[in-house]
């Protein structure tokens, strides 16, 4: 099935099986293998892209529902500078262990910061509840929200 | 997992998407937001030869107000329910409920529809309809139809949807100054179905309550009234009503064991959330809970 849609602001044109998801449109026909595949099933948050505007499970979207759509992944968030700074603060605060979950939480994490300028450790806590780290390391995740948040109030204001 | 291989078209029309139903049967399925569904699919749960995705349809969008009634459309996702503002002027109890629903990817692409028909029986939305007593608006080749919440939800994933009727809507009449709701759920973590959930809503008059209904999930195949609990709870609120109203829940539950809770414990925990959602119904009833915590 054909499907036309806009991946990092680019337009893009395939052929797909409709039982392909998102994800795997984006990893295997795209080559953009920053988008994770984790459980499949929409528990981990590994596979969370932007899709016109808000974060979804790219394992719980068919490629054929996103006829039209405008997608971001972590390659286009970061090439476009826009999750740069929560980039840096995951890095000074080894804010990842293996880096599976990463792309996901950096996603999720500038989702919330759109939203909420200064986000409570619980509110980060919350809105991160759907993305596992399986390093456990989401003391230094979320503390590396936190720091972002504060430096893009600071620099806002 | 993949998900097995299969058909999908995207309806145009609801004509369109009724008629690809009458045609194909049991071996077609409404996908929507797909965050039930396509799990299912990925896990080869389901194996439908043809999906119909109804997501485009206009009919089957917004929310609107009139009458004293809320109709919201079949499409209303998640996060649009959660941000509504007739949702939490008119119907409190959902904007409370949808707070518990998965995670925030998952409510910005679930939808309303989508969580009534697929009617799992831990999840938040069906017990809010029955609690609410919405009616549910439902598209066949014949025309339209109305099924009352309590007729709507008949088992475990069964709802009375015949495999060729579409869910368009649900209507439910706007909370009345006199009425209050509560909402609360027992889940191992943030977002995880519940181990029991209540959502309830009923009048409150001079420390007295009436029309109370209690619609708990997770404690059996279906959402589930407990009318015997809410019976006992007519009247003014007393410590003694709410003790015999706890007790009365075995009559009105019929929770089972699996590996998450046993069913005596699921039992006693719907009682506490019952303690729990009177204290918060009806909180003049019960002076002493204020001032301890205050103090």
């Amino acid at each position: 099935m054909e499907i036309s849609l806009t991946v990092n602001g680019e337009p893009v044109s395939a052929a797909v099986s409709p039982r392909t998801h998102l994800a795997d449109f984006l990893r295997e026909e795209l080559g953009l293998t920053g988008t994770h595949v984790g459980c499949e099933q929409g528990v981990c948050g590994a596979c969370t892209v932007r899709l016109d505007g808000a974060i979804v499970r790219g394992c719980l979207v068919l490629a054929v529902q996103a006829e039209g759509a405008e997608v971001w992944t972590v390659e286009g968030l970061s090439d476009s500078g826009e999750i740069a700074d929560l980039q840096a603060a995951f890095e000074a605060r080894n804010a990842l262990q293996c880096g599976y979950c990463t792309p996901g939480m950096l996603i999720a994490a500038d989702d919330l910061l759109r939203r909420e300028s200064a986000p409570s450790r619980e509110d980060i806590r919350e809105h991160l509840s759907g993305n596992y780290c399986r390093c456990t390391g989401y003391q230094a995740i979320v503390d590396a929200v936190e720091t972002a948040a504060k430096a893009r109030r600071g620099t806002s204001a | 997992m993949k998900a097995p291989a299969f058909d999908y078209v995207r309806a145009k029309s609801l004509p369109e998407a009724l008629g690809l139903l009458r045609r194909h049967g049991d071996e077609a399925k409404v996908i929507a937001g797909g965050q039930s569904l396509v799990p299912a699919l990925n896990l080869r749960l389901l194996a439908p030869r043809l999906l119909v995705d109804i997501g485009a349809l206009p009919e089957l969008k917004g929310v609107s107000a009139a009458d004293g009634r809320l109709r919201i459309g079949a499409l209303t996702r998640h996060a649009e329910l959660m941000d509504s503002p007739d949702i939490a002027a008119q119907a409190p109890l959902i904007a409370q409920g949808i707070r518990h629903v998965a995670h925030p990817a998952v409510r910005n692409r679930g939808t309303l529809g989508g969580s009534l028909a697929n009617a799992d029986p831990a999840t938040e939305l069906p017990a809010c309809m029955l609690a609410l007593r919405a009616e549910m608006i439902v598209a066949g080749s014949d025309g339209e139809r109305r099924i009352e919440a309590q007729e709507f939800f008949t088992g475990l994933y069964e709802t009375a949807l015949a495999p060729d009727e579409i869910l368009v809507a649900v209507e439910v009449p706007a909370i009345r100054p006199d009425e209050r709701c509560a909402f609360l759920e027992l889940a191992r973590r943030l977002g995880d179905y519940a181990l029991v959930g209540l959502a309830a809503q009923g009048t409150v008059r001079d420390g007295a309550l009436s029309d109370l209904r209690l619609a708990y999930f997770g404690v059996g195949a279906k959402p589930t009234l407990a009318a015997a609990a809410a019976a006992r709870l007519a009247g003014p609120v007393t410590e003694a009503a709410l003790a015999e109203a706890q007790g009365a829940l075995a009559q009105d539950l019929d929770p089972q064991d699996d590996i998450q809770a046993s069913a005596a414990t699921r039992l006693h925990l719907a009682g506490v959330l019952l303690r729990r959602a009177v204290h918060e119904l009806v909180p003049e009833a019960f002076p002493d809970a204020a001032e301890r915590k205050s103090a």
